[in-house]
């Protein structure tokens, strides 16, 4: 699958508190979530995104609290995925686990541009900026990980699961 | 090669022999926790999943911790379905209102973690249970729920730092000094997706208080997991809260780590770390002239009855700076009545403090001291993000108990020192 949209673009450390605050927590409701989504880092966020568009973050994206309503209102937002040079590890297994793709890959990162038109495909994992004409290739996901993004989620694969067995 | 105590746990409890950094690995988890804001998320995919009972209601724990006493009609929503649930599966370990404490306080207090086990919760700070030497780990709201239903979690073996700590502490250095100068040191990425092993003969004389609150931040340095090897002080801890057995490991002395980090704890003096990162940490006494709207002193990181004693003898006959607002929160009812008994608790409202029921409320911003635009805390909590504790343009400092209480006195930024 190819994803393909404008670049939002942040440095290192984007922790969970800044891409959904805590005040907002009260509800598990995505889209309500997603009308706060980045509001403590990037106020008109919202306002901005498009359906496809790509954050594009530095080090360690998603550091702080286990909160799953963040990638949550960042898929839920429209961002087709997120690129990183790496990611903190709760919020990279809680993207895998509710399937906003998200990918390894700090040449792009470093690279990229607020407004630059991207190209991404998930297959491959290849990475195309199309506003500078650059390509690049994020790291492949283990296999392991691969089962669970093929199934369509951890829930997906533990509902296959359950019903397998009963 | 051995295993370190990581692997070692990790490979218990998933039926092999052997495992490595790297691999992934379906894990058997002995003890699986939610809150009132993870849980409810969890709650949804677990009937998303299609399951019906939890695989073993003796294994779950729900605690509502985070924006109880219930702090808005969302919030007492949210408990709601918590409560709900938990009352339909006779989950054995839920706690509302009043027998709540903060999770990684109450559950240890509970003897519901013991050396050998395996712990997730979908909590980040979940890696305090590494203090009893277990393995414990923050995980998301689909993993809880996928642990719910199947008793197991997917894991990546993390390969391991080894942290020595080594020299007699200094005077009012305790645990919190010892993790904030180690996350200065690393970086709040220096252990990404990686175990922080916690040793040295430092902390084989670090109290179990210590040892949870450099245990629970070991996840500000990007850690998977913090872990302190289980010796007689952790047995010790173990008999005060529990007659059940449990199996303790240790890391194999050929065990391989990524790196070794040598920690000379003489040189440590009192710290904050200043935001808006943990690693922004500095000797207190380098900090200078920061003057102050409010104090907290509680949280997971520092809500135990010894934390409150070194804020006590702090606060004692003294009272609070009149432009300052001190709150502190205990971190369970236990501690709350051993506070009352021991004459803390006199302490801390004679010298003008608010003392409130365990919650985790002002910590993340949620209530009980939410900060306003300008406005600056000194926090004994965790984390000193932008908005952490309420509104973007406000300001956390991290420090321990002794800190916190002489900077509630002075109005500003001080060493505990200051005050004699």
């Amino acid at each position: 699958m190819k994803l393909r949209g404008r670049v939002h673009r942040y440095g290192d450390h984007v922790n969970t508190d800044v891409i959904i605050p805590a005040r907002y927590l009260n509800t598990t409701d995505a889209e309500e979530l997603a009308a706060h989504c980045m509001e403590d880092i990037d106020p008109d966020f919202v306002s901005r995104v498009e359906p496809g568009d790509i954050i594009v973050g530095g080090e360690d994206f998603g550091c702080g609290s286990s909160r799953e309503q963040a990638p949550l209102a960042i898929k839920t937002a429209g961002v087709s995925c997120v690129i990183a040079a790496s990611f903190a590890r709760i919020f990279f297994r809680n993207a895998i686990n509710i399937g906003l793709p998200v990918l390894v890959c700090a040449e792009a990162s470093a690279e990229a541009k607020a407004g630059d038109e991207m190209e991404v495909d998930l297959a491959s994992g290849g990475i195309e900026n199309l506003t500078q004409g650059r390509s690049y290739r994020a790291e492949p996901f283990p296999e392991f990980l691969q089962e669970i993004i093929a199934a369509g989620g951890l829930a997906a694969r533990v509902r296959r699961k359950l019903a397998q067995g009963s | 090669m051995g295993m370190t105590i990581t692997e070692k746990i990790l490979a218990a409890h998933s039926g092999r022999d052997l495992v490595r950094p790297g691999e992934f690995v379906n894990a058997r988890v002995d003890l699986m926790l939610g809150n009132d804001i993870t849980a409810p998320l969890a709650i949804a995919e677990f009937q998303k999943m299609g399951a019906e009972r939890v695989a073993d209601r003796a294994r779950v724990a729900l605690v509502a911790d985070h924006s109880t006493p219930n702090k808005d009609i969302k919030s007492a929503e949210q408990c709601r379905v918590m409560r709900e649930f938990a009352l339909a599966q006779q989950i054995e370990h839920f706690w509302d209102t009043g027998r709540a404490g903060i999770e990684h306080a109450l559950l240890p207090e509970q003897g519901l973690v013991a050396p050998g086990e395996c712990v997730i919760g979908a909590d980040s700070h979940t890696c305090t249970y590494g203090a009893l030497g277990a393995f414990a780990t923050g995980v998301g709201s689909t993993d809880l729920a996928a642990a719910m239903a199947t008793g197991e979690c997917w894991l990546r073996v993390p390969e391991s730092i080894k942290v020595v700590y080594r020299g007699e502490l200094n005077r009012w250095v305790g645990g919190k000094d010892l993790i904030l100068y180690t996350i200065g040191r690393i970086g709040v990425s220096g252990a990404l997706y990686q175990t922080l092993e916690i040793t040295g003969e430092t902390i084989a004389s670090l109290p179990m208080a210590g040892r949870f609150t450099m245990c629970n931040m070991a996840i500000e340095a990007g850690a998977k997991n913090g872990i302190i090897p289980p010796d007689a002080e952790t047995e010790r801890f173990m008999k005060s809260v529990t007659s059940r057995s449990y199996q303790p490991a240790l890391s194999d002395p050929d065990a391989e780590y990524v790196r070794t980090v040598e920690i000379d704890c003489a040189k440590i003096e009192p710290q904050v770390s200043l935001p808006h990162l943990p690693e922004n940490a500095r000797p207190v006494r380098e900090v200078r002239d920061v003057t102050i709207d409010q104090v907290v002193i509680g949280s997971c990181t520092n809500g135990r009855i010894e934390d409150l004693r070194i804020a006590a003898e702090l606060l004692k006959d003294r009272k609070i700076h009149p432009r300052v607002r001190l709150i502190v929160i205990p971190g369970t009812p236990q501690v709350h009545l051993q506070a009352v008994r021991e004459g803390l608790a006199e302490i801390f409202l004679s010298a003008g403090a608010a003392l409130s029921t365990p919650t985790c409320g002002p910590c993340l911003g949620g209530h009980m001291g939410v900060l306003a635009a300008g406005e600056r805390a000194v926090a004994t909590t965790n984390r000193n993000f932008v908005g952490r504790m309420g509104h973007p343009k406000s300001e956390v400092y991290l420090a321990g108990p002794a800190v916190a209480a002489a900077s509630a006195v002075l109005g500003r930024i001080a060493h505990p020192e200051e005050l004699s």
